[in-house]
């Protein structure tokens, strides 16, 4: 009975191990269906300020609108349909969630190994950077963005890139300067390797364990603080509401009884980092050989 | 889904009326166990809305400083619940000739450290603004149009202006009186400390915690009190609460007794818990849009498919009149403001100075707009950007939306951009936008047509606030001559006349006035104000 | 290592220097407080006047070259809405910032290290699993959304607790504190919970995901041979090893807690420092911005010359500041 798995039917084979981890892929799926087909699945576009009507505000679920439609979870203060602004708000969401993250991670990995494996001034300048960047609040890079180049989605990513990058060099940076100086990169060294062949084969699949944490918690925390972008004026534009800022615009009804309008968005917004992290932290166990049973 | 949804439905409202019960018994339950209010009667907490920055009263004229130093210190002029000005440390003033104002002093008031309140301490308060340091928003313009000053005896005052100016007695409801002994070579650290925070108003200054709270003891020989007027609680606490949600919940859980600026998603149900008052008048702020009139291609005017347009098309007052058709004030009033505002047919609203009854707000008619526009040469309508700042008024950027979606009803295609009020302001006044938004409150019809639709000109510092260069010479002579007659009913007159004239080219569209609005616990009351102020001394257990 | 530290310091200036010329440059790129605060009333020339009393309408290296001079002969100005120094505004907030991070970095460490060490211990018994969904949930609903929930059960609905701000303070070498009383901790608890709970999901997860690791290494396997006890593995070699990650996460969220716990502080009224800078930044009060973030770059500066000593203390063989052979 005994057969050669392929890799990757022996990663999947023990992804399937945990059934929370496969329910976390299921509703990951079904998230990221439901952002790709939004404007398809959607009972209305959120975005097109001519097919809201002032006059649906605030319908309690079930709801129909002035023109025959159903808000099935309500609508808000525009008389947006809150079922399709959570599709949408989605697909902006986690864009932004997952393009600032990936962004940042990139960026932050290079600067970290680099600084870890240079060290001396490398070291020093790419540190003192990190020190700036981290010091630097995100609400005034967003806040020049938008004097500057003025509102976008695009604009928010940035933002939140150039806030998190420094988070990552200074963590990849850590466990490097750890591994740097252990025996068998001493030995690469002696067998004069190339630095890059030093830095992405040894040096850096040493470092991803802890950044794939941080990395996992860090969209979840991009997503927030593109909540709390938008919940200073400050992050995507408030005709194409993200789940942050639906969230956000929902909050000031939260002590008026009306908790549609923030109940639902956050259910989602929740169960989506839910999903992320159930299978992120399997796939994680199951990607560690030194974890293979 | 169609038959799953019911039940649904009705499972999730019980669990929602259940849990309202649940919140609303244990509200009450908590706060009886707070204590019932009117035993608080000694001491009034307040939550304010906004940070106070300083105590200096010349320092930074700004609605929550003047706010916090009205407690303390006090004008020559008052205005009453209604913006209208009323008697205050003067009791009476009036022009003696063309360019001179008389101004007699009220006999018999005392400072907080016992000295008599002179004609002395008044002209060094007019000349102190001017001595002071930088300030972002000093209270220099409203001292300016004085030329002389002159003391007649302690308690009778002249001051001369270059021209007739009959804003005089206004403009001197900004500026306190401190106290000379007090106050001479003070800096802004010796008011914050309390040491030069010696005014005459109903309060003294106990404590100035910056960012926290300001405390206020009763001042015993306030002069209002021979007139009824002495205020009611010994102790009072203005805590700063700028959230929102941080000011609502400090109501709730009784930390504090009185909050200021209500958001409109919560009259509601504050309106109807039996714990908790509501008091509520017309502010003296209106909204309404500003549109390029002077342009020949303004910013972000297009045709549909992104063109530039051949004209201007708000140099057309058909097509002004078209967009304020466009807009339905009774969805704004009802829907975005929750019914905590008056559709606006004026500039200024109902209780101020050169207020016209007579004009209305512009009906809603979508029909017409249409013809209106077709009848412009914009049969297929164009395209805008509509701007506003989304931490300034109350629901701006709610109210931007939803002006997006009407006007979008008749053929305009309109994209919304908010930003908050430190990047809006500087490039609205550098000309950025060609739709934007506005709130204005002022003390009279004049003022407010003098800065938002006078022929904008730095040297008479007329239409300064005249985004879109709206002009009209008959509107900027009747201004000229009102500022210039001392009679109040002829001044009102003209004021009126001038309002009439300019409103009738829909030189803006006029939105909505908005409803100040404070809560309290059901055991006191307040005189709700026009001009939004919160005034310890005005709230009286019932 | 002196020589090490020296370097650093020396560093830390250059970036002082940068950090300033990069929030002078931003704040004029958004506008100026002028247009922000002035009164309504005001005409074109007393806006003018305004504007120019305050040296902002000289060009922009003219007033950054000011600025400069000021600053090395020890004055970063005064603010423009508070007419104060602007580092006295930043210190008097100081010790109610402080007492708010310190409160929740410490609770984020001292529940989530252990708490993510029996997750990683034991991954596959029900608390393990009960720890980490729970964790998910920490991180997962926005900060103002949590605090809000806070407040309504334990203010409102329940009433044991205030809705927000602080409590009194007492001195505490010449240093305003409130945790000396039950009325100040009383204060602390809803925003300093508030404030942890994100640390503490991430410490979890970063401990319990370093402790699995750490099991499967030789030394802890070479640890158990030779019949250490569980105990003395887990505390000694285990916990030594999983920490470096850890402690540069710490550092990380402590100084971000310092710097911008804005959200926090809005909602519960706390009268810290992340509410000055969001008012400073609203009204663009310059002096203030530049001066509070040359303070908050010194706190990292500090924060992470700190966590790298820490380093080299948790493992020898980490020489700090060595150049590529």
């Amino acid at each position: 009975m005994q057969r050669e798995l392929t890799p990757l039917q022996r990663i999947a084979t023990d992804f399937g191990e945990s059934r929370l981890a496969l329910a976390g892929l299921a509703l990951l799926v079904l998230v990221v269906l439901a952002a790709s087909f939004a404007p398809l699945i959607s009972p209305q576009d959120p975005y097109d300020l001519a097919q809201l009507d002032v006059l649906d505000s605030r319908l309690p679920p079930g709801s129909t609108s002035v023109s025959g439609l159903t808000f099935w979870l309500g609508s808000d203060g525009q008389g947006r349909d809150i079922l399709s602004g959570i599709f949408y708000g989605l697909r902006i969401s986690l864009m932004v969630g997952a393009a600032s993250t990936l962004c940042a991670l990139v960026i932050g990995l290079a600067m970290g190994l680099a600084a870890a494996y240079f060290g001396g001034r490398t070291d020093g300048v790419i540190m003192r950077l990190v020190d700036i960047q981290l010091s630097f609040p995100s609400i005034l890079i967003a806040l020049v963005l938008l004097a500057v180049l003025g509102q976008g989605t695009g604009k928010t990513i940035f933002a939140l890139v150039m806030v998190q990058w420094a988070y990552y060099a200074r963590t990849v940076r850590a466990t490097a300067i750890v591994e740097r100086a252990k025996e068998y990169i001493e030995a690469a060294r002696c067998l004069a390797l190339s630095p890059a062949r030093i830095v992405f084969r040894h040096l850096l699949p040493n470092c991803l364990p802890p950044l794939i944490v941080i990395a996992t918690v860090q969209v979840a925390a991009a997503v927030a603080l593109e909540a709390t972008l938008s919940y200073l004026g400050i992050g995507v534009p408030i005709t194409e509401p993200s789940l942050g800022l639906l969230i956000k615009n929902g909050f000031d009804y939260m002590l008026s009884g009306k908790y549609w309008i923030s109940f639902f968005p956050g259910i989602a917004l929740v169960l989506t980092i839910v999903s992320i992290n159930l299978v992120a932290d399997q796939l994680r166990d199951v990607l560690n050989p030194r974890l293979q049973k | 889904m169609v038959s799953f949804h019911p039940l649904a439905e009705r499972i999730l409202h019980m669990l929602v009326q259940r849990a309202r019960f649940v919140l609303t018994s244990l509200i009450v339950s908590a706060l009886s166990l707070a204590g019932a209010p009117g035993a608080a009667a000694a001491e009034l907490r307040i939550g304010v809305a906004a940070e106070v920055t300083s105590i200096d009263p010349h320092f930074l004229n700004l609605a929550p400083n003047n706010n916090a130093a009205w407690h303390v210190f006090e004008a020559l002029t008052h205005v009453d619940a209604n913006a209208r000005l009323v008697p205050g440390l003067a009791l009476s003033w009036r022009p003696i000739d063309p360019t001179t104002w008389e101004f007699k002093l009220r006999k018999g008031v005392k400072f907080h450290d016992g000295s008599d309140f002179t004609a002395e301490d008044v002209v060094f308060s007019l000349e102190r603004p001017a001595r002071l340091a930088a300030s972002p928003g000093p209270f220099t313009g409203f001292v300016k149009p004085i030329a002389a000053k002159k003391i007649v005896d302690p308690w009778t005052l002249q001051l001369k202006t270059a021209a007739p100016y009959a804003m005089l007695p206004y403009d001197l409801n900004s500026i306190f009186i401190v106290s000379k002994k007090a106050a001479a070579g003070a800096a802004t650290e010796d008011f914050n400390s309390g040491k030069a925070a010696i005014g005459t108003g109903p309060y003294k200054l106990v404590r100035f915690a910056r960012g926290e709270r300001i405390e206020l003891a009763r001042n015993g020989a306030y002069w209002g009190g021979q007139n009824g007027k002495l205020a009611a609680w010994d102790k009072v606490t203005l805590r700063i609460l700028p959230e929102d949600t941080a000011r609502i919940a400090a109501l709730l859980a009784g930390d504090v007794d009185v909050i200021e600026n209500i958001p409109t998603a919560d009259l509601t149900r504050l309106k109807a818990n039996p714990n908790f008052r509501l008091e509520q008048k017309v502010s003296w702020r209106t909204l309404f849009l500003h549109l390029d009139q002077y342009r020949d291609h303004p910013p972000q005017l297009a045709d549909k498919s992104g063109k530039p347009l051949a004209r201007n098309p708000f140099k057309d007052a058909r097509v002004r009149l078209a967009l304020s058709k466009a807009v339905n004030r009774r969805a704004i009033v009802e829907r975005v403001m929750e019914g905590n505002a008056i559709a606006a047919g004026n500039l200024v609203s109902p209780p101020v100075f050169g207020h016209v009854a007579a004009l209305k707000p512009d009906a809603y008619d979508p029909e017409e707009a249409k013809k209106l526009l077709a009848q412009a040469g914009y049969p297929d309508g164009f395209a805008l950007t509509l701007y506003a700042p989304n931490n300034r008024y109350v629901n701006d950027e709610q109210l931007a939306q939803a002006l997006a979606q009407m006007l979008a009803r008749i053929g305009i295609k309109t994209r919304v951009e908010t930003m908050p009020a430190s990047v809006y302001f500087g490039k609205a006044r550098a000309g950025e936008f060609s739709l934007a938004m506005l709130g204005w409150g002022s003390f009279s019809g004049d003022l407010a047509l003098r800065a938002l639709l006078a022929t904008p000109d730095a040297a008479t510092g007329y239409g300064a606030w005249n985004w879109g260069r709206y002009s009209n010479p008959k509107v900027d002579a009747l201004l000229e001559r009102g500022f210039a007659t001392l009679d109040e009913k002829k001044r009102e007159a003209m004021a009126r006349e001038a309002a009439t004239l300019a409103l009738k080219d829909t030189p803006v569209i006029l939105l909505h006035h908005q409803l100040a609005s404070w809560a309290m616990n059901k055991g006191i009351a307040y005189t709700a104000r026009t001009d939004e102020y919160t005034f310890a001394h005005d709230f009286r257990p019932r | 290592m002196p020589a090490f530290i020296i370097r650093r310091l020396l560093q830390s200036v250059l970036v002082l220097g940068f950090m300033s010329l990069l929030v002078f440059v931003g704040v004029y790129a958004i506008g100026n407080p002028v247009d922000i605060l002035i009164n309504p009333q005001a005409d074109q020339a007393d806006i003018a006047r305004a504007i120019a009393a305050l040296g902002l309408d000289k060009p922009l290296w003219e007033q950054y070259l000011i600025f400069l001079r000021q600053a090395l002969s020890g004055d970063l100005g005064k603010s423009f809405a508070y007419d104060i120094p602007a580092i006295q505004l930043i210190l008097e907030r100081m010790p109610a910032t402080l007492e708010l991070a310190l409160t929740a970095t410490a609770v984020a460490v001292l529940l989530g290290i252990p708490l993510g060490l029996w997750a990683g211990l034991a991954p596959d018994s029900w608390p393990a699993k009960l720890i980490m969904t729970g964790s998910i949930l920490g991180f997962s609903l926005p900060t103002f959304w949590v605090g809000l929930m806070l407040i309504m059960l334990f203010a409102v609905e329940f009433g044991w607790l205030p809705s927000g701000g602080r409590g009194p303070t007492t001195a505490l070498f010449g240093v305003q504190v409130s945790f000396l009383g039950w009325e100040g901790i009383r204060h602390l608890i809803l925003p300093a919970v508030n404030l942890a709970l994100f640390k503490l999901s991430l410490i979890i997860r970063l401990t319990r995901a370093g402790t699995r690791e750490a099991l499967l290494q030789d030394y802890v396997k070479f640890a158990r041979a030779k019949g250490l006890s569980n105990a003395r593995v887990v505390g000694v070699h285990v916990l030594k090893n999983i920490m470096i990650p850890i402690v540069t996460v710490i550092g990380l969220e402590f100084g971000s807690v310092i710097a911008f716990a804005i959200v926090t502080e809005s909602i519960f009224a706390w009268p810290g420092m992340g509410k000055l800078i969001i008012d400073s930044i609203n009204v663009l009060d310059r002096p203030v911005i530049v001066a509070y973030l040359l303070i908050i770059v010194s706190v990292f500066i500090l924060i992470n010359l700190a966590v790298d000593i820490v380093y080299s203390v948790l493992d020898p063989r980490v020489r700090l500041g060595a150049q590529a052979r």
